[in-house]
């Protein structure tokens, strides 16, 4: 059972690889490089703030852009064009497929940051010449990006169950706005009285929040993290993405695959 | 034992914005194949053929009934290590070579890691894939993606392997070596199901055949059976260049090939028919009984079904 | 595992943990109290955000006036002593957006009153109304919002009379405009023409915070009006007579006053042993000024809940 499962997951992780995915890192570090040079010339005492900013929120968007069409790609697409019915047909289970699948994707996209965190400290040492105790922070922020890619990748398993891939792709995309402004959301679920109330506090707890991930200005003023912050982040993606792969679950198993 | 005993399975569709109307894709079907056949399930294009195969490859979920494969119900995980599937027009991951795909199905069928290798090689060659090392098969053809496709459900050696149309995108010669493959399933002992509407080839491999037509069974049995019908006609074949007078007079329906003459006389004619060459002296070839096609069998069937009053799908 | 205990397992591990995320969001409120808007206020450039946002400063602009009215709200609710914050949430608020005039009147009713019923900071206030002003020529609200802050919070009189007449010929002005521009050069300080701005204030503004908080005042001038009156009808006693009236009902005997006096919620007026009228419950009336009992601090809540 677990067997299959880490196939399934490697399997998806080469697709994933060969379908140059990891293309992107090449973009990524053009822009990288080239804000770090820019910077360095400009040189106005804000060099290591502007790069860490710009660093940390392109491995973020990179990320969730991949993290939703490959996570898309790698699931809609696989029962539109049927090769999921010869994986079936072996002694798979439904709920493996989802399970496997779902570590394929994390896999691509842990590898796809370790590569990106390279670049972006890469940046940072050439614009600061040295590091100091406070990047560790660095670390933190990117560890709390990849949890956010873990929620994405999860919804994004858990709408292609049932969705065709483009509207699977425009629900995760949304819902990543709206987790963004999750916070939000809850201050105007207070607002609101009745029926309303209930409805828009019913939303803001089920959209996933991502308020508490976004560091990045906080550690680039070098601002420390609490390491209950971490716990809870930790925990939340944990319960999050189970709670939609539960559902993918659910959903998958009980589909006829027409 | 049977290798596939179908119970009573149907499979209605709710169609419709609202799902209220009601397609049927399948009656309730009875069907037994029995161990080590080569059963052919044939039927025009939605007849029902893949809707079948679907459900018993637990891809669909059947409105009612069910069904036993291998002595085991087909909704049981381990059945599915002793079956091999191919769907119509497979596609696969674009980005693997088939090596690589095969390896990876081959995981996921539970073969042992050392056999790994040496299977997937064997049965490349089987289904006659040679020097397609490294080569993604986003580059293969279609005949070579449903050469990999066939390879992909023979590959764990199961004792049962479904097929859907499996010559389709093969050109004559792929088509021939398919058959051969197929037969040479059969003598390892293998049970083969597969689903087609070319009938030349039922014709050619098949011990029985089912024919369905709109969700329903119209006639089971093997080819024999069904094509011997009660036409009893009889062809007469005998050396000669011209039709004698009193093989007319029994309104035969002659044809002259060079020096040879056939005619189609009816079965209960055939003993007139030798006396009047005797008498002729005429030198008898051949005597033999005509089989309707098989096509002709399925066409009648097709037809029949078709006129009858009030059949609703 | 067959389908249907799969599917079993699946529906509770996604009610579990989605009660689990529930639970920790909960608590995670109180781990990060305002964390995101002092984040948010690490890009306090408008500039930049307007353009980061891509052209849809509108929306920015509602997202930062949503969390501004919430700081405030939940800031009061807690009886905060400061809302350092309330001042830059207001003005990227109306940066990103000039045209929302309920900023400014937000502004007008809470930047400028001292703590803890506001920041504390009239002359920001002053800026952001003549901002306002700046941007929308057409709006005579905005001068109102401006005299209100120079009369209520800064006492500044002639300024305040300068805003309302400004205001006034506003081609469809309130036609309140002019006649508080005559009440500044007269009356101003007095009940009156207090009671006339809150008034104003509260016919004129949609936002539930801001008429509440109107509605309170008007109760208080009327408790300050009330006790006024009835102290001095005290010290008309005491001349009369030579000592203080022994309760209520002997004074309003006495001075032939209609009624027993109430407070705006139906309860009596007290005279104490010292001859000091008081209101019944003090922290009825926030923003009262008189009818206190001595060394008493008010609380800035409000009380009066419109419906």
């Amino acid at each position: 059972m677990r067997a299959r499962v880490a196939h399934i997951a490697s399997n998806t992780f080469r697709e994933a690889v060969r379908d140059r995915v990891l293309y992107n890192l090449i973009a990524f570090a053009g822009l990288l490089s080239g804000a770090a040079i820019l910077v360095g010339q400009i040189s106005v005492d804000i060099e290591k703030l502007v790069v860490i900013n710009l660093g940390l929120t392109a491995v973020s968007l990179f990320g969730i852009v991949i993290a939703i069409f490959i996570g898309i790609g790698l699931v809609s697409k696989e029962i539109e064009k049927r090769t999921l019915y010869t994986v079936l047909s072996r002694p798979v289970r439904r709920w493996e497929f989802i399970v496997g699948k779902f570590f394929g994707l994390a896999g691509t996209l842990v590898v796809n940051t370790f590569f990106m965190a390279i670049g972006v400290f890469a940046a940072l040492f050439y614009v600061s010449h040295k590091f100091v105790r406070a990047d560790g922070l660095i670390l933190v922020a990117l560890y709390f990006i990849v949890l956010e890619f873990l929620i994405i990748c999860s919804l994004a398993l858990l709408f292609s169950s049932f969705s065709s891939p483009l509207l699977s792709a425009v629900f995760a995309f949304s819902l990543f706005v709206i987790g963004s402004f999750a916070e939000d959301l809850r201050g105007f679920a207070g607002m609101a009285h009745g029926i309303t109330r209930w409805l828009v506090t019913g939303a803001a707890y089920l959209v996933p929040n991502f308020s508490a991930f976004n560091i990045v200005s906080s550690i680039a003023h070098e601002q420390p993290v609490a390491a209950q912050l971490i716990l809870h982040n930790t925990l939340y993606a944990l319960f999050y993405a189970a709670m939609a792969l539960s559902g993918a679950v659910l959903i998958f198993e009980n589909r006829n695959l027409k | 034992m049977p290798a596939i005993e179908i119970l009573g399975l149907e499979k209605t569709y709710r169609v419709g914005f609202w799902r209220k109307r009601q397609k049927c894709a399948l009656r309730p079907l009875h069907l037994q194949v029995e161990d080590g056949e080569i059963f052919g399930f044939l039927g025009p294009n939605g007849a029902g053929k893949t809707t079948t195969l679907k459900l018993l490859m637990g891809l669909v979920f059947p409105t009612s009934g069910w069904a036993r494969i291998l002595g085991k119900e087909w909704t049981d995980p381990e059945v599915k290590a002793q079956i091999g599937f191919l769907p119509e027009q497979p596609y696969f991951y674009d980005h693997l070579t088939a090596h690589e795909l095969l390896n990876y199905y081959a995981q996921l069928s539970g073969v042992p890691p050392k056999e790994r290798s040496r299977r997937v090689d064997r049965t490349l060659q089987r289904v006659g894939l040679k020097d397609v090392h490294g080569v993604q098969l986003r580059k293969f053809s279609k005949g070579m993606l449903q050469r990999v496709g066939i390879a992909q459900a023979i590959l764990h050696e199961p004792k049962l392997v479904f097929f859907d149309e499996p010559m389709s995108g093969l050109d004559p010669i792929g088509r021939r070596e398919v058959r051969d493959l197929m037969e040479q399933l059969k003598q390892e002992g293998k049970t083969v199901f597969f689903s087609t509407h070319i009938l030349s080839d039922a014709e050619a491999l098949c011990d029985r055949v089912a024919i369905i037509h709109k969700g329903e069974l119209r006639g089971v049995g093997a080819i024999a059976d069904l094509t011997s019908s009660v036409q009893g006609k009889v062809e007469i074949v005998w050396q000669s260049t011209q039709v004698p007078a009193s093989m007319k007079a029994l309104g035969a329906d002659c044809h002259i090939t060079g020096d040879t003459v056939r005619a189609i006389i009816d079965e209960n004619q055939q003993d007139a028919a030798i006396d009047a060459l005797r008498r002729e002296r005429l030198r008898l070839i051949a005597l033999t009984p005509v089989r309707t096609s098989l096509e002709a069998y399925f066409v009648e069937k097709l037809q029949r079904a078709e006129t009858s009053a009030g059949r609703t799908v | 595992m067959n389908r249907r205990k799969t599917s079993w397992v699946a529906a509770a591990c996604l009610l579990g943990s989605l009660v689990a995320s529930a639970i920790l969001l909960h608590h995670s409120d109180k781990i990060r109290p305002q964390s995101t808007l002092r984040e948010v206020l690490y890009i306090n450039s408008p500039q930049f955000l307007k353009r980061a946002c891509l052209g849809y400063s509108g929306l920015l602009a509602d997202i930062y006036w949503t969390r501004a009215v919430q700081y405030f709200g939940s800031r009061h609710h807690d009886e905060a002593k400061s809302y350092d914050l309330l001042a830059p949430l207001l003005e990227l608020t109306t940066q990103l957006d000039p045209h929302l005039i309920v900023a400014y009147e937000f502004g007008a009713s809470f930047l400028a009153p001292p703590a803890p019923s506001g920041a504390g900071q009239p002359d920001r206030a002053i800026q952001l109304m003549e901002y306002g002003i700046k941007n929308n020529r057409d709006d005579w609200k905005l001068y109102y919002d401006l005299g209100f802050v120079y009369y209520m919070n800064l006492k500044d009189y002639p300024k305040a009379a300068d805003a309302f007449e400004r205001g006034s010929m506003i081609p469809n002005a309130h036609p309140f405009m002019r006649v508080l521009a005559a009440q500044m050069a007269q009356h101003a300080g007095e009940f009156d023409t207090a009671r006339m701005l809150w008034s104003a204030t509260y016919q004129n503004s949609q936002d539930k915070q801001i008429r509440t908080n109107a509605v309170e005042h008007l109760r208080a001038l009327r408790v300050d009006e009330t006790v006024t009156q009835l102290q001095q009808a005290v010290t008309r006693f005491g001349g009369r007579t030579g000592r203080l009236p022994a309760s209520m009902s002997e004074l309003v005997t006495a001075e032939d006053l209609p009624h027993v006096p109430v407070d705006p919620d139906g309860h009596p007026y007290k005279l104490t042993a010292e001859g000091r009228v008081e209101v019944r419950v003090p922290d009825d009336f926030p923003f009262a000024t008189k009818g206190l009992p001595p060394g008493y601090t008010p609380i800035p809540k409000f009380h009066y809940h419109e419906q």
